[in-house]
């Protein structure tokens, strides 16, 4: 807590605490357990292009922590990116490649090439030596063509016409072997890759809830949210819980009411030249 | 938790070392504007212990307070709560590799009052929801109670009720919580 509060961090990773916690870490504190994205993710190449399918639970050690979560994560406008592993790191090594092809964008003027992005991934998780750990599967159409890649955390790379990462992997991986072959058309690349994920979701405990599904051809990207529902909540009670007003004692109450702000806009003279 | 045009946000009020209670009236939930609050909880796991460190965590709100001053002065506005949470998520990410020992639960009021609630891990995963969030050592125990009792669209007085009875029922169930709760409503 010392230190300085005067500027801001000039980015990267600051490792100031790493003492204090390996002390404390063996006084018998245990750290507390990093949100992970137990998952199944999925990608496959199509006649026109890709489609990338994840499932939506996030979980917290035994419990499910969000049910909804999104694990598709946009880099560029023609390239998505599902992210397996700890959800903080899928979430920032996506962030700031995502940034960076923008930025590569704006320098160069032209559409962003998926190995650019696969690049940045795995120069960056390289640099980390696995612990950074996101395990990806990458896919998007550029002026090469459609392309899907996975990326481990390691920073390993392979290219494939049909890929799947996460806990739900195997699972998945059976129905696209089974079922895939070359040029299919957009319905059945949809509907081979929600059924991989469903494998995923009914049979890994890690993999949950919804399925998302995005669909990169050239020139359109379509990012299905919530795609297929096969996990409704059905058992809540259509009466719920009703509380009569005055059932928790208090203590206190403070009423603090909040001032509004109003905006006065002067009608200005427009600027003479 | 979120109500209609209106959120909720509870701590409990314990503050101790392993099983010895420290003090019964520990302020959890951070100020940061009128329409924004923090709230920091501490670890996740079986013990409270060190709590110099907890504290010191937890007191890490008034660098968050001293970044939305610097906004406030630049813009010369206060932040959004989508703003906010990506910044308390990158700060906590920057100590990927020795964390933080806080998990914190942000909720406030949007552009048109929207209510937005958010929590994260000690890495800055952030989780966003459209009904409650939840941290803690009695989190396990509050998702069941939020679970249940939550329902969409609520008056204040009733979020009220809600939000204070299932504090209340998951910490009972918890030894590391009580001493009653404080809820703040907007």
């Amino acid at each position: 807590m010392t230190g300085s509060m005067d500027l801001p961090a000039k980015g990267g990773f600051n490792f100031d605490l790493c003492r204090r916690n390996n002390m404390l870490e063996k006084n018998g504190l245990k750290l507390p357990g990093f949100l992970k994205t137990g998952t199944t993710i999925v990608g496959l190449v199509f006649q026109d292009g890709v489609v990338l399918g994840a499932d939506t639970r996030a979980t917290e050690g035994p419990i499910v922590a969000d049910k909804n979560c999104e694990k598709i994560h946009f880099m560029a406008p023609n390239i998505y990116c599902c992210g397996a592993g700890t959800a903080a790191d899928t979430e920032a090594v996506t962030d700031m490649v995502s940034s960076q092809l923008q930025l590569h964008r704006y320098a160069t003027g032209r559409e962003s090439r998926v190995i650019t992005a696969l690049t940045l991934l795995k120069s960056h998780l390289f640099r980390y030596q696995g612990h950074v750990s996101a395990a990806l599967v990458l896919g998007g159409v550029d002026c090469t063509g459609p392309h899907l890649h996975t990326v481990y955390p390691h920073g390993s790379t392979d290219t494939l016409p049909f890929a799947t990462m996460g806990s739900g992997s195997l699972a998945a991986m059976s129905v696209f072997e089974s079922r895939f072959k070359e040029g299919l058309t957009r319905e059945e690349g949809i509907e081979l890759v929600s059924d991989a994920i469903r494998a995923g979701i009914f049979n890994d405990l890690g993999s949950g809830s919804n399925v998302d599904v995005c669909v990169i051809t050239k020139g359109k990207t379509e990012y299905l949210r919530n795609h297929q529902l096969p996990n409704p909540r059905t058992y809540a009670s259509s009466k719920g819980f009703s509380f009569t007003k005055g059932q928790t004692e208090v203590l206190s109450t403070k009423i603090i009411p909040l001032k509004q702000k109003v905006e006065v806009a002067e009608g200005g003279d427009a600027m003479e030249e | 938790m979120v109500g209609k045009n209106c959120f909720a946000i509870a701590s409990d009020r314990r503050l101790g070392v392993q099983l010895q209670t420290i003090a019964t009236d520990f302020q959890r939930v951070f100020k940061i504007h009128d329409k924004l609050y923090i709230g920091l909880s501490g670890l996740a796991t079986d013990a409270q212990t060190l709590w110099v460190f907890r504290i010191l965590d937890s007191f890490w709100y008034q660098r968050l307070v001293f970044r939305h001053k610097l906004y406030q002065l630049r813009e010369e506005r206060d932040m959004k709560p989508e703003t906010f949470a990506s910044l308390v998520s990158a700060l906590l990410y920057e100590k990927r590799f020795g964390p933080y020992f806080c998990q914190p639960v942000i909720a406030g009021l949007g552009d048109n009052d929207e209510p937005f609630i958010c929590t994260m891990d000690c890495i800055g995963a952030k989780e966003l929801a459209k009904d409650f969030v939840v941290s803690g050592t009695a989190s396990e125990s509050l998702y069941g109670a939020c679970e249940s009792m939550y329902k969409p669209n609520m008056e204040p007085e009733e979020l009220f009720e809600t939000i204070s009875q299932a504090l209340q029922a998951s910490v009972d169930r918890d030894c590391l919580s009580g001493w009653g709760g404080y809820v703040l409503i907007v």
